[in-house]
């Protein structure tokens, strides 16, 4: 009977989507394997952001009124910044196994079998990435409730969620981008490290544009991170209504709505731009 | 039956040509070997073949399937195993043969089958269940090699499979290949070991300088050679001066056919002569314009020699002078993809 229903279950399988979703669960089961075995990275990159919102919050706790608006703690404004910095940074590192999968040649051994498609690669990778990138995001949010920041509504939550993954999935794209472009990990750690810091603190992660002098604004006011950091910190400021101007850009208001399409297009002009290439080197 | 079919591939790695008109037939069952120094083009060959690489002209076909443009289907029939043994060092064995047959697609149960019996087949089971970045090399290319045979695969590709292991997994490795061959699977390896591809290949190719010079079963390209082989010596280590000079004093000699100098074993000489009389000649010769012998061996042909014979010049020699040419760097930015 078992037997009769195996055959039946083989014979009538959609070949091509049960492929393909039988070896992007077994990269993605690597990859975890491997964080399992490894947890430093994991532990290190939960207790990070939570060691730089004590220490910012504490270092700018006794800020000057007006810095942040109204009623908000400093803690609070930096709450989002820190997540949506922490996913960049774990995003902007998604390259740095594919690389080395590379170098070591065990990309060929994934190559030479006949994947469905080769990008089964890269989905395994942008799962893996956001899996850990949501864990670290709920780490924060929960100390930073515990230090008396707040707690998104639900409909913020999902706000907070939907920002991540958009998030996530361009600066994924990215890094693989630059895995495949870059001749080694070496390249590769040289450029996160030269976009990582840069991109946090000409963003208004820490400060808001109006502190800043105006050239930094006008940095501010194109950072994509900007516009990552600004919806879900207004998910922690209270009733969401995304028609609402969040960014004082010196170009003009920009509403929830405007960061969210802002995103999705640099998502999306990412994935354009990168897809050939991956395509390419994946060929 | 010809199961792969290459044609005329043609290869350039920046100014390098690494191909150079590569064409092979392999029958169906057989076990192939591809024989050449390194750097002869066998592992480009290998890799064009299995889909790593394309070529810069030139067909490949594996049983009738043309792998440039349906490579999915060229990758279903074979199985690789490559010169770089690449494993995931915090994977277990288990694990990686379970990735790897997932990426084959193989029904579960299927594979842990096949799982359980290539680890009994290869004697991995005491390790199996270890970290791969605790194997040995032989361990690691038995690892490697139950991966390249996880999915039953109509072809076995192997890149030099023996390359620095110890004789036990050598010899384990050997057996395991002529089963397969008498069980029907298509084996194509490369080798720069002669004794190597003497022992398994019923087949083979010989490749230099990225062409296929000469090709048959290794008893025929031997019985072809004709003449019988001297090597001669007028003192234990000679110098190129005067091995040129002993090589013009040979070649005068009637019955004398060809006198290669082998530089790998100190500056002796390498004679194909017509028979066993042309022996005393030599050394009258010799001793005419005061050189000594200090040895002289008579042998029947060597795979060595059928090299020697279509190059001129004899394997170790080849790969001396290929190994100041290459560039390795280059070389395995172009393995990079």
């Amino acid at each position: 009977m078992t037997n009769t229903l195996n055959t039946f279950l083989a014979e009538t399988k959609p070949d091509s989507f049960a492929d393909q979703i039988q070896e992007i669960s077994a990269l993605t089961r690597r990859l975890f394997i491997q964080l399992i075995r490894r947890p430093s990275t994991l532990i290190a990159g939960i207790l990070q952001p939570l060691i730089w919102l004590l220490l910012f919050g504490a270092l700018f706790a006794k800020a000057p009124d007006g810095l942040v608006s109204a009623g908000m703690s400093y803690g609070s404004f930096l709450g989002a910044g820190v997540i949506v910095f922490t996913a960049f940074s774990g995003a902007l590192n998604a390259g740095l196994p594919i690389m080395f999968d590379r170098e070591f040649g065990f990309l060929n051994r994934l190559l030479v079998a006949p994947l469905y498609s080769r990008n089964s690669i890269v989905f395994a990778s942008v799962i893996y990435i956001t899996v850990i990138s949501l864990l670290q995001s709920l780490a924060i949010m929960i100390t930073a409730f515990f230090l008396g920041y707040g707690w998104p509504s639900i409909s913020g939550l999902l706000l907070v969620v939907m920002t991540l993954l958009i998030l996530v999935f361009a600066v994924t794209a990215l890094s693989l981008g630059l895995a495949f472009a870059l001749p080694g990990h070496i390249e590769l750690i040289a450029v996160i490290f030269v976009i990582n810091l840069p991109l946090l603190f000409a963003s208004t992660a820490l400060a808001p544009i109006s502190f800043m002098p105006s050239w930094l604004g006008w940095l501010a006011s194109i950072n994509p991170l900007t516009f990552a950091i600004e919806p879900i910190r207004a998910a922690y400021a209270g009733p969401l209504h995304l028609q609402m101007t969040l960014l004082h850009a010196p170009y003009g208001n920009v509403s929830g709505y405007g960061c969210l399409s802002v995103l999705i297009g640099i998502a999306l002009g990412l994935f354009l731009v990168i897809s050939p290439l991956l395509n390419r080197k994946l060929a | 039956m010809v199961l792969i079919d290459l044609q005329n591939l043609i290869k350039f790695y920046g100014p390098v040509k690494a191909l150079n008109g590569l064409s092979l037939k392999v029958p169906k069952s057989s076990l192939y070997g591809l024989l050449g120094p390194n750097g002869a083009g066998k592992t480009t060959a290998l890799r064009i073949l299995c889909t790593l690489l394309s070529p810069d002209s030139g067909k490949v076909f594996i049983s009738g399937i043309d792998a440039l443009k349906d490579p999915r289907s060229a990758r279903k029939r074979l199985g690789y195993v490559a010169q770089e043994i690449a494993l995931d060092k915090i994977l277990t064995g288990r694990e990686l043969l379970k990735l790897q047959g997932d990426l084959y697609h193989l029904q579960n149960n299927e594979r842990d089958e096949q799982i359980e019996k290539l680890t009994s087949r290869l004697n991995m089971a005491d390790w199996i269940d270890r970290r791969c970045g605790s194997y040995s090399g032989g361990m690691r290319r038995r690892l490697d090699l139950a991966a390249g045979l996880l999915h039953r695969p109509e072809l076995l590709v192997l890149d030099e499979p023996t390359v620095g292991l110890d004789i036990e997994s050598r010899s384990a490795i050997w057996q395991l290949l002529r089963e397969l061959k008498s069980s029907g699977t298509t084996i194509l390896l490369s080798s720069h070991y002669l004794e190597e591809v003497e022992a398994l290949a019923d087949q083979i190719a010989i490749i230099d300088g990225g062409r296929v010079i000469a090709e048959g079963a290794p008893d025929d390209l031997k019985k072809c050679l004709g003449g019988d082989r001297v090597t001669l010596r007028v003192r234990e280590f000679s110098d190129e001066d005067e091995a040129q000079i002993v090589r013009k004093i040979l070649l005068n000699i009637g019955g004398v056919q060809q006198v290669v100098i082998n530089r790998a074993q100190g500056f002796s000489l390498n004679l194909v002569v017509d028979g066993e009389e042309v022996l005393p000649r030599l050394r009258e010769e010799l001793l005419e314009a005061k050189f000594d012998l200090f040895s002289l061996s008579q042998s029947r042909p060597s795979l060595d020699d059928v090299y020697l014979q279509a190059t001129g010049r004899t394997l170790m020699d080849a790969e001396l002078a290929i190994a100041s040419k290459r560039d390795l760097k280059l070389e395995s930015k172009q393995a990079m993809r």
